[in-house]
């Protein structure tokens, strides 16, 4: 069969039509690399404002993306604890790096924000409502992991009786691009988290690399009305049954090499995570000594709570104008590892490091699962990566369970 | 019990009633200050009405829920609600000036303005309680978060076996609405109050008579009292408000008298920002103190209760 009889044409008569004809969602389609640019410039026309993945300040971060070229093609990055490095490797592809510091909480829940306004007028004080519009967004190159991480957040912001407004509207809008990723960095323990490393839901498109194309697989309605006005600029070939087996397949190879990984001496550990009985297990053991230990180690600098895509704590903080008579609420992130979060009455409940790394840890691997139904970790690595010192959490979970009276002859 | 066999609800013996206002969660409304009345030194009530007779309207909240005030440019609070649920157009609370917000709270006057949203979190088991022996322990300000309920088993006497209201303070300074005791005790409410100690010269019924500021009641532990009333182990809710380690006594205390872990009631207090479960400052274990409390069952967070720093 010559590849031009494959040209997407609009088959299913069931499909919602999209005015003109596109691929429908579930099928697949390929993208050779140089359609990455009017992908971009579709999603720009829009209206949206685009964000992709960078190469700045040595590490790959999400930043406002406007030319395909500015994506990282050929660079790959080491990482360990409290270590990442960028490394040029010219067999690697577009989306070859593993995640940086960013992730789509950067954008969805950004760490300052306005949440009111009020003013003083004669000497009363009344709320104004103008809260800014702002672009929908669309972000290229999300991975298993933070589609997952998204997943968590929803349940944060939009999960239960108050519904977060900025977040609901910034989701709302949100169009997703996922990459399936083709490596893992040794922080990386999706597949002991269930998060990844293929992206599984919840994106618009979904793009596995192969050389000089991507196979694309449309994920919703509105990928398939991207796709069909991409139609409209270059020609879409569809992905053979075996073609797609073949991209599954990569994402597939990838998660049984992580669960064979082995430790090589001279190279990072690569990690995974039990997560078997987790809750119970932490919060069985809250007086455990490795509190106190991990304490002597920790800086409580908050950089993993900043780094972690499902952290979500927040203070707010007055922002008047000279007059004092205008007032801006601002909404930021905060984190367990300060002595502010858990203040009360001019001293701190949590005084020690000790109190406060046992606080995120138990919230994120236990107190999440009481209060939104999952665990707070996707299994990405950036606490570990960003972690000045290396500070392990499959580690300090590990070295608990392995002398907790609670798993004693398990 | 293991905090791990504890269930995943801790609130799971309290009524589930709308902890959160509808609608946008920092929406705000604009309150004036009618009155302000010294209660103890450096502890006032601010007497608080909506602008808005629509929001007033509509306004509605139950004994041990809090709004949050809001002095812009300066910051907002979690302050419990102490006047009467059946006249929520009238909204007090009692405030200890100990911070930004409640300094600042105490340099306004009445006519200023300020910004409540509300009410939130789970309430003391007021209504669920009927026909029980009702026991509210309070130490220091708790009796704030505690007078709301008081107000409402006042009026509702007859619906209640009987109401104790048992108030532990530093010295006799520290007693909170001590001009309402009459009214609370004409209602059928037994009053009994207790101080940790007295200031050097407080003339007592040993060394003198006759003097105003004299103290004939009790020195003692609020537990002391506690511990001396007759609590009938089937009958017998126990609700308490005071600082973390007072509450664990007075909760052991109730326990000794064989009243069930799930028939007594804690009101805990901790930093938040938003009162709906989204800033994550007022965690408590697996808990959300906003939400999913202020009042908890003393079952469900005991665990929690006993663990230093938590």
């Amino acid at each position: 069969m010559h590849a031009d009889d494959r040209v997407v044409q609009d088959t299913d008569p069931l499909r919602p039509t999209q005015g003109r004809g596109g691929p429908a969602v579930g099928s697949w389609v390929w993208l050779p690399t140089e359609t990455l640019q009017p992908l971009i410039d579709v999603l720009r026309t829009d209206g949206m404002r685009v964000i992709g993945p960078q190469v700045a300040d040595g590490a790959v971060v999400y930043r406002d993306l406007a030319e395909a070229g500015d994506l990282p093609v050929g660079w790959i990055d080491e990482q360990d604890g409290g270590h990442y490095r960028l490394q040029h490797d010219p067999e690697a592809g577009f989306f070859d790096h593993v995640v940086g510091p960013h992730s789509l909480k950067n954008f969805l829940f950004p760490a300052r924000e306005t949440i009111g306004h009020f003013l003083r007028e004669d000497g009363t004080w009344r709320q104004v409502e103008d809260l800014p519009e702002e672009p929908p967004l669309a972000v290229i190159g999300v991975r298993g992991c933070d589609l997952a991480g998204l997943a968590i957040q929803d349940r944060v912001f939009l999960g239960g009786e108050a519904v977060d407004p900025g977040y609901h509207r910034r989701r709302e809008s949100l169009f997703l691009v996922a990459v399936n990723c083709r490596r893992a960095a040794a922080t990386c323990f999706c597949h002991s988290t269930g998060c990844g490393p293929a992206a599984s839901a919840g994106f618009d498109l979904c793009l596995t690399e192969f050389p000089g194309r991507f196979a694309c697989e449309v994920g919703s309605e509105r990928g398939a009305a991207v796709l069909a006005k991409l139609q409209e600029k270059v020609p879409l070939i569809a992905c053979t049954d075996s073609e797609r087996a073949a991209a599954a397949e990569q994402s597939e190879r990838l998660e049984q090499a992580m669960h064979a990984r082995q430790r090589v001496a001279g190279e990072p550990a690569p990690r995974s995570l039990n997560t078997e009985g987790i809750r119970d297990l932490l919060y069985d053991n809250l007086e455990h000594p490795r509190w106190e230990e991990v304490a002597t180690r920790c800086l409580s600098c908050t950089n993993c709570t900043l780094v972690c895509p499902t952290c979500f704590c927040s203070s707010v903080s007055e922002v008047a104008d000279l007059s004092g008579d205008a007032v801006q609420r601002e909404r930021h992130w905060a984190s367990c590892f300060t002595l502010d979060h858990a203040r009360m009455h001019g001293t701190s409940v949590r005084s020690s490091t000790a109190s406060r790394y046992r606080q995120w840890l138990t919230h994120k691997l236990a107190g999440w699962i009481d209060q939104f139904g999952t665990s707070g970790c996707t299994g990405c690595g950036r606490c570990i990566t960003w972690c000045p010192v290396g500070i392990d959490i499959t580690e300090e979970v590990a070295a608990i369970r392995a002398t907790s009276p609670h798993d004693e002859g398990a | 019990m293991s905090p791990a066999e504890c269930s995943p609800s801790p609130a799971n013996s309290l009524p589930a009633v709308a902890t959160v206002p509808a609608g946008y969660p920092w929406r705000s409304h604009t309150v004036r200050i009618e009155g302000i009345v010294e209660e103890i030194p450096g502890v006032q009530t601010y007497d608080l009405r909506f602008l808005d007779q629509e929001v007033a309207g509509r306004y509605r909240f139950l004994p041990g829920q809090f709004n949050m005030l809001h002095l812009p440019g300066i910051g907002e609070a979690a302050i419990s609600i102490s006047s009467d649920p059946a006249n929520p157009q009238q909204l007090a609370h009692t405030v200890r000036a100990v911070g930004n917000v409640t300094d600042a709270l105490a340099r306004l006057h009445p006519g200023d303005t300020l910004m409540l949203r509300g009410p939130f979190g789970r309430p003391w088991p007021v209504a669920e309680s009927t026909g029980r022996d009702l026991v509210l322990v309070a130490g220091g300000l708790g009796l704030a978060s505690q007078r709301a309920a008081i107000r409402e088993l006042a009026r509702r006497r007859a619906e209640y076996a009987s109401v104790t209201v048992v108030h532990g303070a530093k010295e006799p300074s520290g007693l909170l609405y001590t001009h309402e005791y009459r009214e609370w005790k004409a209602a059928g409410v037994v009053v009994r109050t207790i101080v940790d100690g007295l200031p050097q010269g407080t003339a007592t019924t040993e060394n003198a008579a006759g003097d105003a500021a004299m103290w004939d009641g009790r020195v003692g532990l609020v537990t002391d009292l506690v511990n001396e009333l007759t609590m009938l182990s089937d009958r017998t809710t126990l609700l308490c408000c005071g600082p973390d380690p007072m509450m664990t006594a007075v909760a052991h205390a109730a326990l000794r008298h064989d009243v069930p872990a799930e028939q007594v009631f804690v009101s805990l207090e901790r930093n938040m920002a938003c009162a709906v479960r989204h800033c994550g400052l007022c965690q408590f274990g697996p808990v959300f103190v906003c939400q999913d409390g202020p009042v908890f069952s003393f079952a469900a967070i005991e665990p929690y209760l006993s663990i230093p720093h938590l």
